[in-house]
């Protein structure tokens, strides 16, 4: 491997971003460097973004949730003159390969995603104000913001040039949320997106493009305006936050990952990793306050920082260890402990903004192009928000009976109330709602089993886990499935599990990373927009590419 | 230490693989048994099962000594798991892991595919015993019937042999199998077994003698083809099951000759020289040659049937996966992997029959077929030596390997034995002539009265040339319980 992308930063750290805070309201500028780049061979000209602009807006939404819950409204700007965002910059992606392309809009999307979700989620709302140029990307960015405002200064306009262009689509969800959330008429959402120049002024709020268009003369107090009165009309939550601390982890020779509460033994010759979670190693916080003053240090707090690092980490970084396996090792009631304080406590933001952390990294899992089995193992936590892991898992494997020299207490699972909403998928219904999606009746069921210590008999009988083994058949089981599995084409499996993973609704969400997101992989690999006469190599020549005229 | 080569009797499975120490196996396998041994006595009718049958049980898998004779009641057979000695530094004989170490586990990547194999091998060993079950009612001698029942519990064996590969290798769904080869049954309307072939029934001794020469033999191929696996302990079962094997083929070859032989004593006796003269042949109650030549067309062509269709894709996958070799594999001289090689196989152009080349690796199971024919041609000459010494002008002849298939390029066409396209009309008004028809099988069927005294054979057979282990001629070879 050349060089490990790391996910891990701070403000200290930012070449591209800056936040100014004034109490309730935030400013957030897009001022990206343009040499510093996370790669060789290109310039961020132009407000362009690459995944290392990505990871810094990533670490900027985090923090704003935790470190700044004062914060209700964020106006996004840029911090260049002429330019909002120009987007995705291409000679990157021209020189990427696909699977970094693939992992880069993977993120970017999650990126938009948790952003749009904190107005609902953390209280916090994300506006966009535009001046200058705002293709792509750019207009991407703005779309995932809940109001878009944009400078009537005869020039400023907003765009989705990518298929005249580059022949590649707007495919951080900007097909979709022009559809789905700004509900553009889609005759005019044709035509706005298949040409290259952009909409402006009163047009583009006709079209439903952006909320406000606003004389350019007064849009910087129309803006302060805005975000003044939002925020008038939003609860307050918190005066001040906690600090988000440097994440340290340890990585070996052969790839394996280590952090206080998560390890991932990592096997690359058969390209699969075992991550371990490992159960509360402090006690529940005794009041709300307590739980403020350990800060970054609360446990599931740093289990879902570690893990969601860990995710990042081996999705960009372990390209071909294709098979996760999740285990647990620890107390479940404790685990089942510490999740009915925060749960009890959901009003308190910090409270709430762990639970909603933990519910973004369980979909992060959902999304990750790996195969997943979950090893229900004796000695496991598999318990309330450890027990998401179980139906996340393409499968689950679970202990039965005792084993031979091993004294550890029977796996079990423990269902928790949180099972039951605190973590819905990009659906928006739980994981078992999504596996019992024939059977209402009996998540109504399960609800009754809350608490319970289930073991495999009766996590088989009520379908918990896919296949229980004992002492006599675990080990040769487990290795057989495991080799089976990494055996297959890496495609057919992403394709296969992305399919099967979200039975149930449509949402925004699941059309973006289902739909959305494979055209755009299809098209990423197609001579059109990537051969070596296709538009994003000849992009910036003059030529245009050379394109199949065949309909596929 | 474990004793690998000879076997082991701490358990009530007796083995070779040191089941006393793998408790795992041992488990399920002593699990498996009850339903095995009500399987063995519902089948097989009473009275035989308590009689005492000379068999010969194997007590090592030392080529030069592996059995030992003795009375034994067939329920009470020690039916064992006997693999052929591990050879050191084995390696996977052909296909892309050709020269790699030799499996000693199952490779997750081909476990379906091996168990598969190993599932279909294991529906024929039991199906077999099934479609015999009654022909020890019409046994021609003790000695026959002594030579069936001894086949009949090497079947069973055998069915052990892949249950303990399911069990050790298969985990629960290896287990599950194993209990669905005792719930098939042949002939069944809700279960048969898996291959068509063995769901018939084999009404008489003529067809237990062509089916043991014919059918067995397709065993052993598909035996000697999963010997070259490079799963080793496949490999190593398969190499011991086709050890006994051997005496499955001897049975239906010496029955076939024997019967040749009688026909051809009883037309000289009688002076008889046209073998067509089949009335008064038959009112000699012997069987006529030219139906001995339908039953052989019979047997030979549905047999040819379980090799599949000429080009097969799965056969293609599991050689090149290196789960199946061909006969011979190891003194075939070639690359082992096929990567450019190709083999004729037949196909039909404009009605008329044409052999092309195609890529080798797709044509294994044609290859496979040929060796067959070529295999089973051997005893056919030895046949025609005992008519040749009586005098008769007549041959027996393998037909052409296009008459009548119903599976692969030949089925839906219509040939003669010579291998001729013929019409629909051409091949009904020959049929009888190549077949047996419903009028051969009665009159056969009239000939099958038992004969229990020691040392007398029926009138349509002759005694066999030497005894079992050396018997004289008029051993008791079973006791039965008459009651
Ligand atoms: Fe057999
Ligand atoms: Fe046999």
């Amino acid at each position: 491997m050349s060089k490990i992308i790391d996910f891990r930063t701070d403000p200290s750290k930012y070449r591209h971003w800056r936040v100014e805070y004034a109490g309730e309201v935030a400013t957030l500028y897009m001022d990206v460097d343009e040499n510093a780049g996370l790669f060789e061979g290109y310039q961020l000209k132009l407000n362009s973004y690459d995944l290392g602009v990505d990871i810094e807006l990533n670490d900027v939404v985090q923090r704003m949730r935790f470190e700044h819950p004062e914060v209700k409204v964020v106006v996004m700007k840029s911090g260049k003159d002429k330019v909002f965002c120009a987007g995705a910059n291409i000679r990157m992606l021209g020189g990427a390969s696909h699977a970094h392309k693939v992992n880069f809009c993977k993120f970017t999307n999650e990126t938009r995603n948790t952003f749009e979700a904190a107005e609902a989620d953390s209280g916090q709302r994300y506006m966009a104000a535009i001046k200058g140029a705002c293709a792509g990307g750019g207009y991407e960015l703005a779309l995932a913001c809940n109001y878009i405002m944009l400078t009537d200064d005869s020039s400023s306009n907003v765009s989705l040039p990518e298929v005249p262009l580059l022949a590649v689509l707007p495919g951080t969800g900007g097909l979709t949320r022009v559809t789905d959330k700004r509900k553009v008429r889609r005759d005019l959402a044709d035509v706005f997106c298949s040409v290259e120049e952009g909409v402006k002024g009163k047009r583009a709020v006709d079209w439903r493009l952006v909320d406000e268009a606003v004389p350019n003369s007064k849009f910087d107090a129309v803006v302060t305006e805005r975000a003044q009165e939002f925020a008038a009309g939003m609860t307050a939550k918190a005066s001040s936050g906690i600090a988000l601390g440097p994440l340290a982890r340890s990585i070996s020779e052969n790839g394996s990952v280590a952090y206080s509460l998560v390890e991932a033994q990592v096997d690359r010759t058969s390209r699969r990793v075992t991550i371990t979670l490992h159960g509360p190693d402090r006690p529940v916080p005794a009041s709300t306050e307590a739980l403020v003053a350990e800060g970054d240090q609360s446990w599931m707090l740093r289990l879902a920082r570690e893990f969601e690092d860990l995710i990042l980490h081996l999705r960009l970084n372990e390209l071909e260890v294709g098979l996760w396996s999740f285990r647990t090792q620890g107390d479940p009631e404790a685990v089942l402990a510490h999740e009915a304080f925060l749960l009890a406590n959901k009003d308190h933001w910090l409270a709430n903004e762990i639970l909603h952390y933990w519910k973004r990294t369980m979909k992060r899992v959902d999304v990750t192009s790996r195969s997943i089995a979950t090893l229900v193992e004796h000695g496991s936590c598999f318990a309330g928000p450890l027990a998401e892991l179980i139906w996340a898992g393409d499968r689950s494997y679970m202990m039965e009976d005792e084993f031979e020299g091993d004294n550890r207490p029977l796996a079990a699972i423990r269902l928790s109330e949180g099972n039951f909403g605190a973590y819905p998928m990009g659906n928006d219904i739980t994981r078992l709602q999504t596996r019992f999606l024939a059977e209402p009746e009996h998540v109504e069921a399960l609800k009754t089993q809350i608490g319970e210590t289930l073991e495999a008999d009766s996590a088989r009988e009520l379908g918990l886990v896919t296949y229980a083994f004992d002492d006599i058949d675990w080990e040769d089981e487990i290795r057989i499935f495991m080799e089976e599995r990494v055996s297959f084409s890496p495609d057919a499996m992403t394709g296969m599990e992305a399919n099967l993973r979200f039975a149930g609704p449509e949402t925004m969400e699941t059309r973006i990373f289902g739909r959305l997101t494979a055209w755009q992989n299809w098209i990423f690999i197609r001579p059109n927009a990537t051969g070596p006469d296709g538009a994003l190599q000849r992009y910036g020549t003059g030529v245009r590419g050379d394109y199949s005229m065949q309909r596929v | 230490m474990l004793d690998l080569i000879n076997v082991s009797y701490d358990t009530l499975i007796p083995n070779n693989v040191g089941l006393s120490t793998d408790k795992r196996v041992l488990k399920a396998l002593e699990k498996w048994h009850p339903g095995y041994i009500n399987w063995w006595n519902d089948l097989i009718p009473d009275n035989f099962q308590k009689s005492l049958v000379y068999l010969r049980t194997a007590v090592s898998v030392d080529p030069k000594g592996w059995a030992k004779f003795d009375y034994v009641k067939m329920p009470e057979y020690r039916w064992g798991i006997l693999l052929a000695p591990q050879v050191e530094g084995r390696t996977i004989p052909c296909g892309e892991h050709a020269g790699q170490p030799a499996w000693q586990e199952v490779p997750g990547e081909y476990r379906n595919m091996l168990k598969r194999l190993i599932v279909i091998q294991g529906d024929t060993e039991p199906a077999s015993v099934e479609q015999q079950r009654f022909l020890g009612r019409t046994a021609p001698s003790l000695y026959d019937m002594r030579n069936l029942f001894q086949v009949n519990v090497e079947e069973g064996r055998h069915l052990w042999a892949m249950v303990y590969l399911l069990h050790k290798y298969f985990g629960a769904d290896g287990r599950e199998e194993a209990d669905d080869l005792l719930l098939r049954q042949s002939g069944s309307d809700e279960a048969p077994r898996m291959l068509g072939a063995f769901n018939e029934e084999t009404p008489d001794w003529l067809s237990f003698f062509m089916f043991t020469y014919f059918t067995d033999r397709d065993g052993k191929m598909q035996l000697e083809s999963l010997a070259q696996s490079g799963f080793d302990p496949l490999s190593r079962t398969c190499r011991f099951m086709l050890t006994e094997e051997a005496h499955h083929m001897f049975v239906g070859e010496t029955g076939v000759g024997r019967t040749i032989e009688r026909t051809c004593q009883i037309m000289a006796e009688n002076g008889i020289d046209d073998p067509y003269d089949i009335e008064k042949i038959r009112s000699f109650g012997v069987i006529d040659l030219p139906t001995i030549q339908k039953k052989l067309n019979l047997h030979y062509t549905l047999s040819l049937d379980l090799f599949g269709q000429e080009v097969s894709t799965n056969a293609a996958n599991a050689f090149n996966s290196g789960v199946k070799g061909r006969y011979m594999e190891s003194r075939i001289d070639d690359d082992h992997k096929l990567t450019n090689a190709t083999y004729p196989v037949w196909d039909m152009v404009d009605g008329k029959l044409v052999r092309h080349e195609v890529p080798a690796l797709t044509a294994i199971n044609m290859r496979l077929r040929d060796d067959y024919s070529r295999d089973a041609a051997g005893g056919v000459g030895r046949w025609n030596k005992i008519i040749e010494k009586a005098g008769i002008a007549f041959e027996m002849k393998l037909p052409h390997e296009a008459f009548n298939r119903k599976i692969g390029v030949f089925a839906n066409h219509t040939f003669n034995p010579e291998g001729n396209h013929i019409s629909v009309a051409e091949f009904d008004k020959g049929v009888d002539e190549w077949l047996p028809n419903k009028a051969d099988g009665d009159y056969i069927q009239s000939l099958m009265n038992p004969v229990y005294e020691p040392g007398v054979y029926a009138s349509w057979i002759a005694p066999p040339k030497v005894g079992i282990d050396n018997k004289p001629g008029d051993f008791e070879y079973v006791k039965l319980h008459m009651a």
